[in-house]
This record gives structure tokens, C-alpha cells and sequence, in this order.
């Protein structure tokens, strides 16, 4: 189990390299630089500029240079706002977005895991079909029209929320739910199928013949192995709720690190591009990681290979 | 093991497997409304705008935005162009995308899946960790950069999010070709001493037609999903050209007083989302294909 830990966490370094390295390059050979504005700056003060930021020097000199700094954690000053790093920039922004992504991710797991084992229990019974034209619902009509449509109905028809901002707990209803119902929609599609699948199986039957109550069977043997697709499922869907976050994100005004990551890449404000890539990717591949472990945790067929 | 499962009993003589999974389609109603509704979006958003004098940038800032009546039936947008000329316009580049950016993702995918499976051995160990690599990263974050800073062009657009969609046509053709390359007449193909490429173009890929067909018709929802959240962002297609996403993204910022330009755009494109995958899972059903784990 150590060992195989220890050995994923080794194969995710090179992957993280090859994201920065790629980044970097992707973000240094494009037109147009973070001083590029519409009114030109005399050469002088461009030079400077470039001279404080290290723009000067050769590429590959200022590529060792950011590997070194990101190594110590320092992900450097930022382009665009003047006397902020992006460490702070990222200390601001990431709590609001991580707390939107786990409210969407609770909203997902409280909505989609009970309708889906409920649907595959009462097989074709009119919550089976409930469930299902839900999961369809939930894949077909995507973030940015459910959002809308929602702020539309309740928050400038009847008027119970605010419209967009983020102060009090009024405010994380809306968004959360809107990033939530479309992995609620994915889970209960998996946990249905995977449910079924287990439940047809020799043991269950013998868990049956040996007089357990159906919760019992349920929820103590069938839960396990139905849940293994679940899980696999969520490293993407963690991934999926971070990038989703920037639409949410723009739809109704928080001031998240997706809204950011956007606005950076449109104001190519290098530093903060790469730092949000880099902590994004890192968090998505960290997340990989936790599920296949606990995936192999969950199903002795695995082994630790 | 052949693409369309042995049929099940009693098969009418001369029933081929193609026929027999057409009527099997046939029966799920719900796929048929889908392919029905498919079709008529198509051919609406491809003739419509032939037969509307309107064009979707005639322009009429005299009359605003109307809600929808007898002269526009779906309403007008705060320019006064009309809803409904738009939508089909914008119909066109959302679903051209969505065939285009499937093309280049089916086409990637399908070669390189097949090649893997085929070669097998260290070369294909090392094609498919580097799907599993790239499956890791965050790649709508890519897209969105490619975007950004490359120009806003709709070739691009295609190339990236193709690039980005044919992970999984290479793992599902992949195992397709491993179960079929020990079969007999591939045997038979080597022995008549045919080279590889024609092994696998002509004998191999035939053969897994009906999982690339129905993993096909659900890239496409897939794709078209994509290319709404990039135009959303800003960062699709440009106006004056619009998409659907686009659409849905002006409705959005204006729905406060003129809520028929959020609803349409958003009900139509979750319409076509529907239809793609009822049409999609229905395929999957009849052609019998299992979702391909490996």
C-alpha cells in the first residue's frame, strides 16, 4: 500500500513537469505581452519593466529561474496588479472557489448517490424513471443554461436571492446547486448501473437466503462494490467542478480563483496564468491519485500493482 | 466477436446483422424522436435561412427588443435582429462544430487506437499510458488557453477541441482490435500476405464499425458542450457570427428584461443535447455494445 503510493506520487512529477514546461513555453511564444497596451509605453519604462520582471534575460535562463522559484513555493510576482504576488492573489481567491466546488460536490454526492441506489432497488418503479429522466436532465441541459434560468425564476421572478455576489449563505444556494446537479445527474446515472450490476450477484442472493433485511443487504453488502464506478468517477468530476467554476464563476459574480484564471489569460498576465495552471493541474492529479488509491482500497481485486 | 452481437432466436432468414439492429433502433421510441428531431433541426438551421428575408446582422435599432409576436416569432434582440434567423444561423456553426471537431476526435482516435491495439507489445504499453497521461491533465484548461492567446479562430477551435475528445475513441477502438486480431481471418488476411495497413483499414476497422459509430454519435453532444462553455467564456466564435453558446451568453446578460433571449437559444440547445443522446444510447443498445472498460 506505502509503496504504492509512494511510487503514483513519483509518476505524477513528470507529469506536473511536463505541465509547466508546456505552459510556460505556450504563454512565453504568443503575441502580444502583458505590457501591450493600447497606448504604447515609451522604450525606456518598457525596458525597466522587463528588466524588474527578469523579461530580459534569455528564455531558458528565465525558464530554470521560475523552476527554481516554484520549487520553494513562490510563484512570483503578478503582471497585472501591480505590488501583488500571486501566492497572495491565489491565498485570496482559492478559499471562495473551494468552498463553491465542495458545496457542488455535497450537493452532487446528497442528490445523486440516494436516487441512484433508490432507482436501482425499485427497478423500473415510477422513482427509477424519476431518476432517470433526472439524469438525463442534468447531462442535457448544461452550468450555463441551468444557472440562468435559475437566477431568472428565483432570484428576479420571485425575488428569494440575490441575482449574483457573494456575502451571506443566501448566496452559495444558487451556484452550488447549479455545479451540483449536473455530477448529481452523473452519479446517479453510476451508482444506478453500478448498483444493478452487484445486486444480480451470487452473493447478494446468499446475503438474501440467510434471511438479511433488504437495508441490511443494501447498504452493508451490495454498497461497496456498487459504488466502485462512483468513485473512479470522481477524480474527473473534481476536475470538471474546477473548471466548471468558471462559469459559475461569471454567471454569478464571485470572486473566485475561475473567474481569475480567465480574466488573467484575456489580460496575459503570465505569472497568475501559470500559477493557476500549476495549482489546478496539481489538484486534478492529486485527486486522480486519492481515487485510485481508494479505489484499490475498496476492491481487493485490484492489487497494488 | 463481431461488431453487432449474434442475434438473440428466431431471426427471419437473410436478416443481416446491419437490418437487425436497424429494427431494434426502430422500436426505441425515444431514439427515434431523438434522430426525427435531429433532423429537422439540421435541415431547418441548413434551408431555414434561405426561405427568412431577414440575414442573422440586419440590424434594426429603431425596434429593439421585441418579445415574440406574429412578425418575429421568437422576438428580437436589443439590436433588432430577429431571434429565430439568428438561432438558425447560429445552429449552423454549433452543430458544424459539433460534426467537425467529432471528425478530427473520430479520426485521431480510430488510427491511433487501431495502431496501438494492433502493434500491441511495448509500443502499444507506451500509446496507452501516454492516453492515460494525458487523460490526467486539466484540458479544458489548455483549450481555453489555446484560445486566449492564439486568436479566436474556428479552425483552431475545431483542432483543439478534437484534440482534446479523442481519448476515449482510442481506448474503445484499442480493445475493439485486440479481441479481433486473434480471430481467424485476420490469420487467413496475414496469410494471404496482405501488409498491415490493409489488415487494419480494410478487415480490423470494419469489424468495430459499431462502436465507433455510437461513441461517435455521443462525441458529438460532448463536443458541442464544449465549443457553448468556450463561447460562453467569450472565447468561441465571434460576432458577428454567432453560436449557440454565444446566444445563450448574450441571453444571459440580458434576461433581467428580455427573458426570450435566454430561454430559446438555451431550450433549443438542450434539445439537440437530448436528441443526441437518446439517438446515442439507443445506437448503443442496438448495435449491443458494451461500454468499453479497459
Amino acid at each position: 500500500m506505502f509503496r504504492f503510493v509512494v511510487r503514483r506520487l513519483l509518476q505524477t512529477i513528470p507529469v506536473l513537469f511536463v505541465i509547466i514546461t508546456a505552459t510556460f513555453f505556450m504563454v512565453r511564444f504568443v503575441p502580444g505581452g502583458p505590457f501591450t497596451s493600447e497606448r504604447a509605453l515609451p522604450p525606456e519604462i518598457l525596458r525597466n519593466l522587463e528588466a524588474h520582471y527578469g523579461l530580459d534575460q534569455p528564455i531558458w535562463r528565465q525558464y530554470t529561474n521560475y523552476l527554481g522559484r516554484i520549487l520553494r513555493g513562490d510563484f512570483g510576482p503578478s503582471f497585472k496588479y501591480s505590488n501583488r504576488t500571486v501566492n497572495e492573489i491565489i491565498g485570496d481567491k482559492l478559499p471562495v472557489s473551494l468552498e463553491l466546488g465542495g458545496l457542488a460536490l455535497g450537493v452532487a454526492l446528497l442528490i445523486g448517490l440516494p436516487l441512484g441506489v433508490l432507482a436501482a432497488v425499485r427497478r423500473n418503479s415510477w422513482l427509477d424513471y424519476l431518476a432517470s429522466s433526472t439524469g438525463m436532465l442534468g447531462i442535457c441541459v448544461p452550468t450555463f443554461v441551468l444557472g440562468p434560468l435559475l437566477v431568472l425564476f428565483f432570484a428576479i421572478h420571485l425575488r428569494w436571492v440575490n441575482a449574483s455576489g457573494w456575502y451571506d449563505w443566501t448566496d452559495r444556494v444558487l451556484p452550488a446547486l447549479t455545479l451540483g446537479f449536473v455530477y448529481a445527474a452523473y452519479l446517479m446515472r453510476l451508482t444506478r448501473g453500478g448498483m444493478l450490476e452487484v445486486l444480480n450477484q451470487d452473493y447478494i442472493r446468499t446475503a438474501r437466503a440467510k434471511g438479511a433485511t433488504e437495508t441490511r443487504i443494501v447498504l452493508r453488502h451490495a454498497l461497496r462494490g456498487g459504488l466502485l464506478p462512483v468513485i473512479s468517477f470522481l477524480g474527473p468530476a473534481v476536475a470538471g467542478i474546477l473548471t466548471g467554476s468558471f462559469v459559475i464563476e461569471t454567471i454569478f459574480q464571485i470572486p473566485g480563483l475561475g473567474r481569475e484564471f480567465v480574466n488573467s489569460a484575456f489580460n496575459r498576465d503570465y505569472t497568475l496564468v501559470l500559477g493557476t495552471v500549476i495549482l489546478y493541474a496539481s489538484l486534478i492529479v492529486v485527486c486522480n491519485l486519492a481515487v485510485d488509491v481508494v479505489q484499490v482500497w475498496l476492491n481487493p481485486k485490484l492489487k497494488f500493482e | 466477436m463481431s461488431a453487432v452481437a449474434p442475434a438473440s432466436v428466431e431471426l427471419e432468414r437473410g436478416s443481416s446483422p446491419g437490418r437487425d439492429a436497424w429494427h431494434r433502433l426502430q422500436k426505441n421510441r425515444l431514439a427515434v424522436a431523438g434522430g426525427i428531431m435531429l433532423l429537422v433541426l439540421t435541415v431547418l438551421c441548413v434551408a431555414g435561412p434561405w426561405f427568412l428575408r431577414a440575414t442573422y446582422q440586419e440590424q434594426n435599432l429603431d425596434l429593439g427588443a421585441t418579445p415574440p409576436s406574429a412578425a418575429h416569432w421568437l422576438g428580437t434582440d436589443t439590436l433588432g435582429r430577429d431571434l429565430l434567423v439568428r438561432l438558425l444561423y447560429g445552429g449552423r456553426i454549433s452543430i458544424g462544430v459539433g460534426l467537425c471537431a467529432t471528425l478530427v476526435a473520430l479520426t485521431i482516435g480510430v488510427v491511433y487506437g487501431a495502431v496501438a491495439g494492433y502493434v500491441g507489445g511495448k509500443a502499444d504499453a507506451v500509446m496507452m499510458r501516454l492516453v492515460d497521461i494525458i487523460y490526467a491533465l486539466p484540458f479544458t484548461i489548455f483549450v481555453i488557453l489555446l484560445m486566449v492567446f492564439f486568436g479566436r479562430n474556428i479552425i483552431l477551435l475545431f483542432v483543439a477541441i478534437g484534440a482534446v475528445e479523442w481519448l476515449t475513441m482510442a481506448r474503445i477502438v484499442r480493445s475493439q482490435i485486440m479481441a479481433l486480431k486473434k480471430m481467424e481471418f485476420i490469420e487467413a488476411a496475414r496469410a494471404l500476405g496482405y501488409g498491415h495497413r490493409r489488415i487494419i483499414f480494410r478487415h480490423l476497422l470494419p469489424n468495430a464499425l459499431g462502436p465507433i459509430i455510437v461513441y461517435a454519435t455521443l462525441t458529438i453532444p460532448a463536443v458541442m458542450l464544449l465549443e457553448a462553455f468556450l463561447s460562453f467564456l467569450g472565447l468561441g466564435v465571434q460576432p458577428p457570427m454567432s453560436s449557440w453558446g454565444t446566444l445563450i451568453k448574450d441571453g444571459a446578460e440580458k434576461m433581467e428584461e428580455f427573458w426570450w433571449l435566454l430561454v430559446f437559444p438555451g431550450g433549443i440547445f438542450s434539445l439537440t443535447l437530448f436528441s443526441l443522446n437518446f439517438l446515442g444510447d439507443g445506437l448503443r443498445d442496438a448495435l449491443d455494445v458494451r461500454a468499453a472498460k479497459d
